[in-house]
C-alpha cells in the first residue's frame, strides 16, 4: 500500500480547537471524494477522539494533541490522534459503550462506539502516565476510481 | 447562540443550531436549564434539531442530561427534526428508550 499523501497537525486541548481538528481532518480525505455521509463519519470519528485526549488526557491542564493523516493508493485514510495525557489503564472497559469516568459532566461514554462504528478498523494504544494514540481507518467506497486529485495547472492567459 | 429557546404556555421549545460538540454543549445546556427553571408546571421540552450541521457523543450527553432534569421537574422530552446523521448518533446510544423522537 503506498502512501499519496500526509498532513500533521498539532493543536492545544482547548475544546474550542475540536471544530477546527475535525474539519481539518475532513477537508484532507476529500481529496479521496468521499459522500457527505462518509466526511460525516470522519468528522464525528475525529471529535470523538480529539475530546478524549481533551476531557480525559489532559482533563483540566492544556497539552498538546498530534493529528496524523495519510491516504493511501487504495483509497483509504488512516487517521492517528496521539496524546501525552493520563493514558487508560484498561483499555478493553474504556472502550465498553456507556463506560465513562466523569459520569458527572454528563458525558455518554459513547466515544470508542461512535469510533468504531463510524470507521472500519479502530486501534488504542495507551500507557498510563504516557499518553494514547488512536487509529482510526477508513476505506472511502463510494466513488472509488479518483484517488488523488492532481492540482489543475494555471493557464497563461495570451 | 447555538440555541433559541420559545416558551409557549407550559412548553418550551429549545431551536439548536449549528455544531454540537463537547465545545457548545455548555452553552447550550446553560440556556436551556435556565429557560427550564423559569417556567413554573413544565408539562414538555422539546430539543429540535432542524438546523444542528453537526453532532457528536457530546450531543447525547446533553439530551441524557436534560431527561434527567425533565424527571426531576416532571415533564416530557421529545426530540424532534432530526437530521439522519443525528438520528444514528441518537440510535447508537439507545436514547429513544427513554425520549420521544419526533
Amino acid at each position: 500500500m503506498k502512501t499519496l499523501n500526509e498532513m500533521k497537525l498539532t493543536i492545544e486541548s482547548r475544546s474550542v480547537n475540536e471544530g477546527f481538528a475535525r474539519g481539518a481532518v475532513a477537508l484532507f480525505s476529500s481529496q479521496l471524494d468521499p459522500t457527505v455521509e462518509e466526511i460525516t463519519e470522519i468528522k464525528t470519528a475525529v471529535s470523538e477522539a480529539v475530546t478524549n485526549c481533551i476531557v480525559h488526557a489532559y482533563k483540566q491542564t492544556i497539552g498538546l494533541i498530534y493529528i496524523n493523516a495519510k491516504i493511501f493508493d487504495d483509497n483509504s485514510i488512516r487517521i492517528k490522534i496521539r496524546d501525552k495525557g493520563c493514558g487508560i489503564d484498561n483499555i478493553k472497559r474504556a472502550m465498553e459503550p456507556s463506560f465513562t469516568t466523569d459520569p458527572a459532566s454528563e458525558r455518554a461514554g459513547l466515544g470508542f462506539a461512535i469510533m468504531s462504528a463510524f470507521t472500519d478498523n479502530i486501534k488504542v494504544y495507551s500507557s498510563p502516565g504516557k499518553g494514547t494514540s488512536v487509529l482510526l481507518c477508513k476505506k472511502i467506497k463510494s466513488k472509488g476510481q479518483k484517488i488523488c486529485r492532481q492540482p489543475e495547472t494555471s493557464k497563461e492567459t495570451s | 447562540m447555538p440555541v433559541t429557546t420559545q416558551i409557549k404556555d407550559n412548553s418550551i421549545i429549545a431551536y439548536l443550531s449549528g455544531e454540537i460538540d463537547q465545545h457548545s454543549s455548555k452553552t447550550i445546556r446553560d440556556e436551556i436549564d435556565l429557560c427550564i427553571k423559569s417556567v413554573p408546571n413544565l408539562s414538555s421540552l422539546t430539543l429540535d434539531f432542524k438546523s444542528v450541521t453537526f453532532m457528536d457523543s457530546s450531543g447525547v450527553g446533553l439530551v441524557m442530561g436534560r431527561y434527567r432534569l425533565a424527571e426531576i421537574v416532571g415533564c416530557s422530552l421529545i426530540l424532534t427534526n432530526l437530521p439522519p446523521h443525528i438520528k444514528r448518533v441518537m440510535k447508537l446510544s439507545g436514547i429513544e428508550k427513554i425520549a420521544k423522537i419526533n
